[in-house]
Order: structure tokens, then sequence, then C-alpha cells
């Protein structure tokens, strides 16, 4: 079972996206798609013939495969329902931030590669966006590693004794904004639209189809929960299975379905409630971000933290 | 055949690269620089052989009776000596396609052999007289290969380089002499014994002294600004050697003299580096995105590197001041092994652009896109340097960068609140340098491979020529494997690290490198395996999921008669975004001229034109040469040159003498 917890990410993945969007939808007074809905998406963008520009290189091609494999390969380092991950040695928070630049960089680069003004437009802000958000995410996860003496995952989440003290709470305010602003959501991006002024992710994806497409998407899918999931291992580990004893897994997966429902609800109420702002003022919002990573570290250090 | 052996045989070789060059004439000629990369096997053997603890000192060369040539090699020097010959070998072989297209090809072998000889000397030097003087040859013999291309913009670069370059090594001389003085010895290790005795203030003014007269030669900021122009200037396959190797000559002094002769200073001492190293990096990093010239964007990530460099050196000295051992031992391993790194990715760089150069002869990006399609190798090489440089996995990059991280995260065990909140700061700017960096690299590899041609020039490109491909081919393996076989280069590091710390960091490697002391873990190769592993499982799965047709057909041009090149995103609107959020650093510039034939709607023609004030040469070095010049006008009043009045000096001085002196 410890082997094959990465696979719970990449099968429910599309799901927790329809809850999202089914969850955004009960907010806004619309009865919205079903929660199957990603599945169908997907597999009628496998079916499909692809249409691939006459300008574009092996990088684009390669591109889908590289980052489905960034995504599933950075799935594979973390806990998901028990911190005996067999995985969990080969890379640590650090390796896995890394692991998913190296998708977001090919991404860019398929973007620069159709030779049209909407791919360079998405990469372009992409990478700005990135530039943003990894120092500050970098800097929340520091708090959680320096409290464990460790960037291992599965360490930080046995250690995590920093609960609900003043400097948690600061470092997880932050860390959610990274997350927004890495799922390409409000207010950072709009996941439903491809306004050309305004979309950054569906920027870059804009000359793909067929089942590149759906690898695109999927690895999107697999990244955004992936994202929840580490939120869940370093600052709410509480009920994540310690052994890979099966009463204790099916606990745990009790609790993981409530952590990943708890995520949907909150993405689903941040985006409903907020407007997306503009591209410049995203450094506002980020930037205020990272002075709450900031004051999380500097407090866990007043605080006497080890 | 034992270690002096090599190192004999590979001076030899280049010896003689160096005379066949000027000797033989026609195709031989470029065939000479088989020779140096023969040599610098050699060197790579006795390198290791060096670096692994053996030691080596050649019987001294007296030169007069107080000074002398004396030779002397440790880990440390070993350790640097591999890194150099590594990449000579590839740039050796590079250099017998490239040089076919450069004049004067007798000169660039001579001076190509000599330089990488006075790199040598440097890392070899076991006193400070043959220190100095295998650094002024090294810095002079490179100021001839940057005005290789005698035209007057490398002249310019050429004078502003020397100039820089002497200004750096005055403070050295300054230092050694210091040195010298309260130890009463002139050779290293003589100096080592006796450091105890020099007092507290002399062993801040020669740390001081130190940041300024290496951090010249490694260019750190502010002593930077000669980088970015002397290194684009020189012909490529010496921007290579310059940025890959030449300006770590100036963290391996910076290393001699504060963790080896001097020992460990003050907590401060690191903590500053740590600090200078973090602005390096985010700054350097922050121009290069601005640089559309692709060897200037790299110069400039050569200072990014060296900061990078410095944050594991900085955090080595602070350990070691606070006694904490094998914590200094982890950063040094940190830092030493990013020096490598960025040995072969910087330098493979180099090479790639240098293809391009040669095959669209221009260096200007805006000019290039679609290069991957008349130039796959190149692209290829060039894409794997930029990865690394980015430290994407799995990659060298990565490994140094990750180690970084580990090193900086320990910071947190020192005991001053200072190093606890400046160590993880420095772990953030390393992560926004990182994500920098990649979107500079996005840029440099996307605007120049990828898309439509921007150019004629681009269009007419064609691929280098098949030693340049093979000497890329090496560094790009090399990327790889010193990516997923840390443990190998841990073991090249090591040792030196033990005779610098004491320790050996408590890393452990068995397939997994692992810090004992915090439990943290990387496992590169498997990283690597399982990509390929999840890589070919996503191939099959698509394979069993049934074919389907591919239709080519044009980019999607939103109802447009069809796209031009010109419409195609830009290095310049690329970095836009960054341009605007990091103004308060660029201080941008933008003009924008509008002729109208009836305003204000009918437009005639728009002129943009924008740029970035460059800010430590507006605000650092103007107003200093402006002081010097005026200074220098003062004092020409004094030059009348009027024998008599020079007569009168002489009789002024000689009495003043006569008065105080005796």
């Amino acid at each position: 079972m410890e082997y094959l917890q990465f696979l719970i990410i990449i099968l429910f993945s599309p799901l927790l996206n329809g809850i999202i969007k089914k969850f955004k939808a009960y907010m806004q007074g619309r009865i919205g798609p079903g929660i199957f809905q990603p599945y169908f998406d997907l597999i009628r963008l496998f079916r499909k013939d692809m249409v691939v520009s006459v300008v574009a290189s092996w990088i684009f091609k390669a591109t889908p495969y590289i980052v489905m494999t960034s995504v599933i390969a950075a799935s594979l380092i973390i806990p998901v329902i028990t911190l005996k991950s067999p995985f969990g040695m080969i890379g640590d928070v650090i390796a896995l931030i890394y692991i998913l630049a190296l998708g977001r960089f090919f991404m860019a680069l398929a973007g620069l590669d159709t030779g049209t003004a909407f791919g360079g437009e998405g990469s372009s802000r992409e990478m700005t966006v990135a530039v943003l958000v990894e120092p500050m995410m970098m800097l929340s996860i520091f708090t959680a590693a320096v409290s464990a003496g460790s960037t291992n995952i599965a360490r930080i989440a046995e250690t995590q004794n920093m609960l609900y003290s003043p400097s948690h709470i600061l470092a997880l305010a932050a860390f959610i904004v990274a997350v927004v602003a890495e799922t390409g959501r409000i207010p950072v991006d709009n996941p439903d639209t491809h306004l050309e002024l305004t979309m950054i992710h569906e920027g870059m994806l804009l000359e793909y189809s067929g089942r590149y497409l759906a690898l695109m998407e999927w690895a999107h899918y697999i990244k955004q929960m992936l994202l929840f999931t580490i939120t869940a291992d370093i600052f709410f580990p509480a009920g994540i299975s310690y052994t890979t004893e099966i009463y204790g897994l099916v606990l745990s997966t009790g609790v993981y379905i409530l952590k990943m429902l708890c995520f949907a609800a909150t993405m689903a109420l941040i985006e409903s409630s907020r407007a997306k702002i503009r591209f410049f003022q995203l450094p506002s919002l980020l930037g205020g971000a990272f002075v709450l990573a900031l004051l999380s570290l500097v407090i866990h250090i007043m605080m006497g933290g080890k | 055949m034992g270690i002096e052996n090599y190192f004999a045989a590979g001076i030899f070789f280049f010896l003689l690269g160096a005379v066949m060059s000027c000797v033989l004439s026609g195709k031989a000629q470029n065939y000479t620089y088989v020779l140096s990369a023969i040599g610098a096997v050699n060197l790579i053997i006795a390198g290791l052989y060096l670096s692994a603890g053996t030691l080596i000192s050649v019987p001294s060369i007296p030169i007069t009776p107080a000074l002398e040539f004396s030779f002397q090699g440790d880990a440390l020097s070993g350790f640097f000596v591999t890194v150099i010959s590594i990449l000579t070998l590839a740039v050796s072989i590079y250099s017998v396609g490239y040089t076919k297209n450069i004049g004067n090809q007798g000169l660039m072998g001579f001076l190509y052999n000599l330089f990488i000889l006075s790199m040598y000397a440097v890392v070899l030097s076991g006193n400070i007289i043959t220190f100095l003087i295998s650094w002024e040859t090294m810095s002079v013999v490179s100021y001839f290969l940057v005005t290789f291309d005698r035209d007057e913009k490398s002249a310019k670069a050429g004078l502003l380089y020397a100039v820089m370059t002497h200004i750096g090594t005055a403070f050295i001389i300054i230092l050694f002499l210091a040195l010298y003085k309260y130890t009463g010895h002139m050779d290293f290790s003589g100096m080592r014994a006796a450091s105890a005795g020099i007092p507290k203030d002399l062993k801040t003014m020669i740390f001081i002294f130190s940041i300024i007269g290496f951090g010249t030669k490694a260019g750190i900021i502010p002593f930077h600004t000669w980088l970015p122009r002397a290194h684009p200037t020189a012909p490529s396959n010496i921007s290579s050697l310059m940025s890959g190797v030449m300006i770590k000559t100036g963290i391996y002094g910076f290393i001699r003299i504060n963790m080896d002769v001097l020992g460990h200073g003050p907590e401060w001492w690191g903590i500053t580096i740590i600090v200078i190293g973090a602005v390096s990096s985010v700054i350097g990093v922050l121009y290069a995105l601005m640089e559309h010239d692709i060897k200037k964007l790299l110069a400039y990530h050569s200072i990014e590197n060296i900061g990078i460099i410095l944050l594991g050196i900085g955090s080595s000295m602070m350990f070691g001041s606070n006694g904490m051992y094998t914590l200094s031992a982890i950063a040094l391993i940190a830092g030493l092994y990013h020096t490598l790194n960025h040995a072969i990715f910087k330098g493979l760089l180099f090479l790639g652009a240098g293809s391009i150069m040669h095959a669209t002869h221009t260096k200007n990006m805006e000019d290039m896109g679609g290069l991957i399609k008349p130039m796959p190798y190149t692209g290829l090489f060039f894409l794997i340097g930029s990865v690394s440089i980015c430290a994407l996995p799995p990659f060298n990059g990565f490994v140094s960068e990750w180690l970084t991280y580990q090193a900086l995260l320990l910071g947190f065990n020192a005991p001053s609140i200072t190093s606890k909140i400046i160590s993880p700061l420095g772990g953030a700017a390393l992560a926004l340098t990182g994500a920098l960096a990649a979107a500079c690299f996005v840029k440099a590899f996307g605007i120049s491979f990828l898309g439509v041609p921007r150019s004629p020039h681009a269009q007419d490109a064609k691929e280098s020529s098949a030693s340049m491909i093979v000497g890329m081919a090496i560094l790009a393996v090399l990327c790889l494997m010193a990516g997923i076989f840390p443990g190998t280069v841990i073991g090249v590091i090591s040792p030196s690290v033990i005779a610098l710390t004491g320790s050996d960091g408590n890393i452990s490697y068995n397939g997994l490198l692992s810090i004992g002391k915090t439990f943290s873990s990387l496992a590169p190769a498997a990283i690597l395996i399982s990509m390929l592993c999840i890589g070919a499982a996503i191939a099959v799965f698509i394979i069993a999921a049934g074919k389907r047709k591919t239709v080519y057909a044009d980019s999607w041009d939103c109802g447009m008669p069809s796209l031009t090149s010109r419409m195609q995103y830009t290095a310049t609107a690329f970095t836009k975004p960054i341009r605007l959020i990091f103004k308060r650093i660029y201080l941008p510039k933008r003009e924008l001229s509008i002729s109208y034939i009836l305003k204000p709607l009918f437009v005639r023609s728009l002129r943009y034109s924008g740029e970035i004030t460059p800010f430590f040469e507006r605000y650092m070095y103007e107003p200093l040469t402006a002081f010097i010049r005026s200074a220098a006008s003062k004092a020409r009043m004094l030059q009348s040159g009027n024998l008599n009045l020079y007569l009168g000096y002489i009789l002024i001085t000689l009495m003043l003498l006569l008065i105080f002196g005796i």
C-alpha cells in the first residue's frame, strides 16, 4: 500500500478539481457540471486527433511528457496517507519544489516554441509569478523545516510541534497564498477563461490539443492535489498514519479525504469571493505573503524555537 | 607513473601546444589544441591524485637570495587543478573547430596555452611571490585575449578589465605584505603556522582586503563591472575559460587566505560573506535578465553563481568560527561542489553561445529564433546547460544548490540571533535567484532557439563542426554525471574540506546522499531513474490508448492573414513584467516619441526606446572616476615640464629627508 499511495493523487486529482468546481457552482447559485466531468473531459481529449503547429520543435512535443513526469515524480516523494513512504527518502521538500520547477520550465519553453504572442505572454507571466512565489514558499517551508531540523517531508510531519503557534498560522497563510498562485487560481490567474489579456497558465497551453492537452490538464490537476497534500503534510499532519497498519490507514484515508474537501471548499470560497487582480498588483499580494513568511520565521526565533 | 610525471607531462604538452601553434600554419595549426587536450587529461589525473591528499612540493627556484619560486600542491590546489583541467579538456577540443574562423591563430594558440598554464600556476603557488607573478601573468594574458579582436569595443573593455584587475591586485599585494610582516614567512604553510601572532585588527584588514582583491577577480558585486564587459568581448572559447575557471581563482585565493592561512575569524566574517553572496546572486541574475546580448547575459550569470558559491563559503566560515566543524564542512562542500558545477555548465553555455555566434554572426538574441531546427545538437546541449544552471533536477546545479540550502538551513543551529535570521534569508535569496535564473534561461533558450527565425542570419544558420559539438557534448554529459553521482564528486572534494575544517561533514552517500545531522536526504540517481520509468509508463499509456492522427497547421493567428516573426514575444517583452516589478533596482527609463500626420489619431511613426540605469556604474564608479580625474588634473600643476622645477623638487625632497629622515 505504501508503495502505491502516489496513485491516490494521480487517479483522484481530476475528481478533486470536479469537486472544487461543484463547490464553486453552489456558492454562486448554479448547479454546475457533475464532479466527474474532468474525467469525461480527459477521456474526450485522449480520443481526439491533434493539431500541431508547423513552427513547433521537439520541445513542444516532449513538454507534455516532461510536465507529467515531473508532477508524478513529485507525488512519489510526498506522504499521502502514511508517513512510511518508501520513496520519501529520494527527495525532500526542496527537491519537490525543484522537480515541479522543471515542469514549469519546459511548459514556459513550449509557450515560446510556437512563435505566437499568446504563448510568449503566458510564459513571461508564469515565470514572473514564479519569481514572486518561490522565495515566499521556501521561506514558509523553512519555518517548518527548522523546527523539525530537517527538510524531509515525513520528518517535518512527524515533528510538527509548532501547531497553532502564531508562527505556524503566519507561515500557513503565506503558504496558502503560494498554493493559490501555483495552482493558477483567482486572484492570481483565472482557470476558467481564455481571455487573451488575462490568461497566464492557459496562454502557454493555447497551442495544445488532443492528448497532449489532456496530459497537460491532468498534470495540472495532479499538481493542484499535490500542493494541497503537501500543505496538509506540513501544516496539518494530524491524523496521518505513521505505520502501514491497516486500521491506521483506513483512519488516515478518512482524515485525508476530509482535509482535501476542506481545501476544495476553501479554494472555492476564495475564488467565489475575490476578483482576479491586475497582474501588476500581484507583487503587493505576494510580497505581503513574503512578509508574513518572514514574520513567521522571526517569531519562531524570538519564541526560542529550536 | 607518479603524480609528478603527470604534472610534468601535462605542462610539457601545454608548452608544446604553445610553441607548435606559433610554428605550424594552416590546418595543422588548429590541431595544436589536441596537444592542450592531452595536457588537460594528464592534469586531470594529477589533480585527482592531488585532491585525494597526496602532497607535492617542487624544489624552490631562487631568483634572489630573499625571493624564490616555489610550487606546492595540497588537496585544495588539487581540487582546483581538476576543475580547470576538466573544462580545459572540453574547451581545447572545441577550439579545434572554433579557431578556424578567427584571425591570427598562432597568437591565439600561444596565449591560450599560456593562459591555462598561468591558472595552474596560481592555484599551485607555494609562496606569495610565485602567487603574485602567476596572478599577474594570468591577468595580462587574459587582457590580451579580451582585446584579441582589436576593435574599439574590446579595447575599451580590455582597459576597464586591466584597471579593475590591477586595483584588485594592489589590495592583494598589500594584504600579502601585511601577512609577511607579521608572520615573517613568504610561503603559505609558514604563514599558516605563524598566523596566530597576527593582531586582531590586522586580521580584519586582511579579510576586508581579500574581499576586495579576490572579489574583484571573482566578480562579486560591487566589483563586478569589468566582468560583463570583458568576458563577452573575448573569443568564446576564452570566455568559457574565463567565466568557468579564471574567476574561480579568486574563490581559491579567498579560501586560501581566509580559511587556510588565517584560520577561523569572528562570526561576522561569515555573515558578511553570506550577505555579499546573497546580494551578488540576486543582483547578478536581475541584470542578466535585462541583457539581450547572449554572452553578456551569461557573464552576469557568472556573478550570480559566484554569489551562490559564496553563500556556501560564508556559511562555512560562520560555522567554523562558532566551532561547529561538521556544519562548516557541509557548507564548504556545498560551495566547492557549486564551484565545479558552475565551471561545467557555464563553460558549456559559453561554448554554446560561441556556436550560435559562429552560425548567426550576432550576439543579439532579438535577431535569433528557431535555431533548434538548423542546430539540433547545439540546441540540445545549450538546453542541458540551461537546465543545469537553473538548478533543476536531475542535473548538477540542483545537487550543489540543494547542499547550499541545507547549509543555510543549518544556520539555525548557530548561537547568535543574527546568523539565525541571516541564514534562512540567504535561503530565500537563493530561492529568488533560482526562480529568476529559470525566467532568464527560459528567455535565453526560448528566444534564441525556439519560435520563428527573427532575422535572415538566423534563417541561414548551420550546425557547428564536429569538434565543437564533441567539446560541448563532453560538458553536457558531465552536467548529468555530476548531477546523479554526487558521491564521486564529494569524494574528490572531501580531502580539501577535511584539511580546512577538520571534518567531512558527516555526509554519506550510498545511492542516497544524506546529511547525518538533519536526516535530510536526496537520491539524484533515483530521481532520474524514477523520472525515466514514469516517462516510459506515460509513453506506454499513450500508445495503449490507440493511434490518433496528427495534423500539422499554422499556429493560431487570431484570424489574421498570417503570423510574422515580428509578432512573436521578444526578449524585451518577455522580461517586461520583471523590469516593472523590480523597477526600484533597475530604474528603467523609456522614451516614446510619436510623429503624427494629424494629432491625435493618425500616427506616422512611433519610436520607442528603453534602457535600465546601470546603478553601480552610474552611482559608484562614475563619481569615483570623476573624482580621480579632477584630483589628477589638480596634481598636474606639479608637472610643468620645466627641468629646473623638477631639479628643485629633488632638492626639496632631499632636504626634507635629511631633516626628518635621519
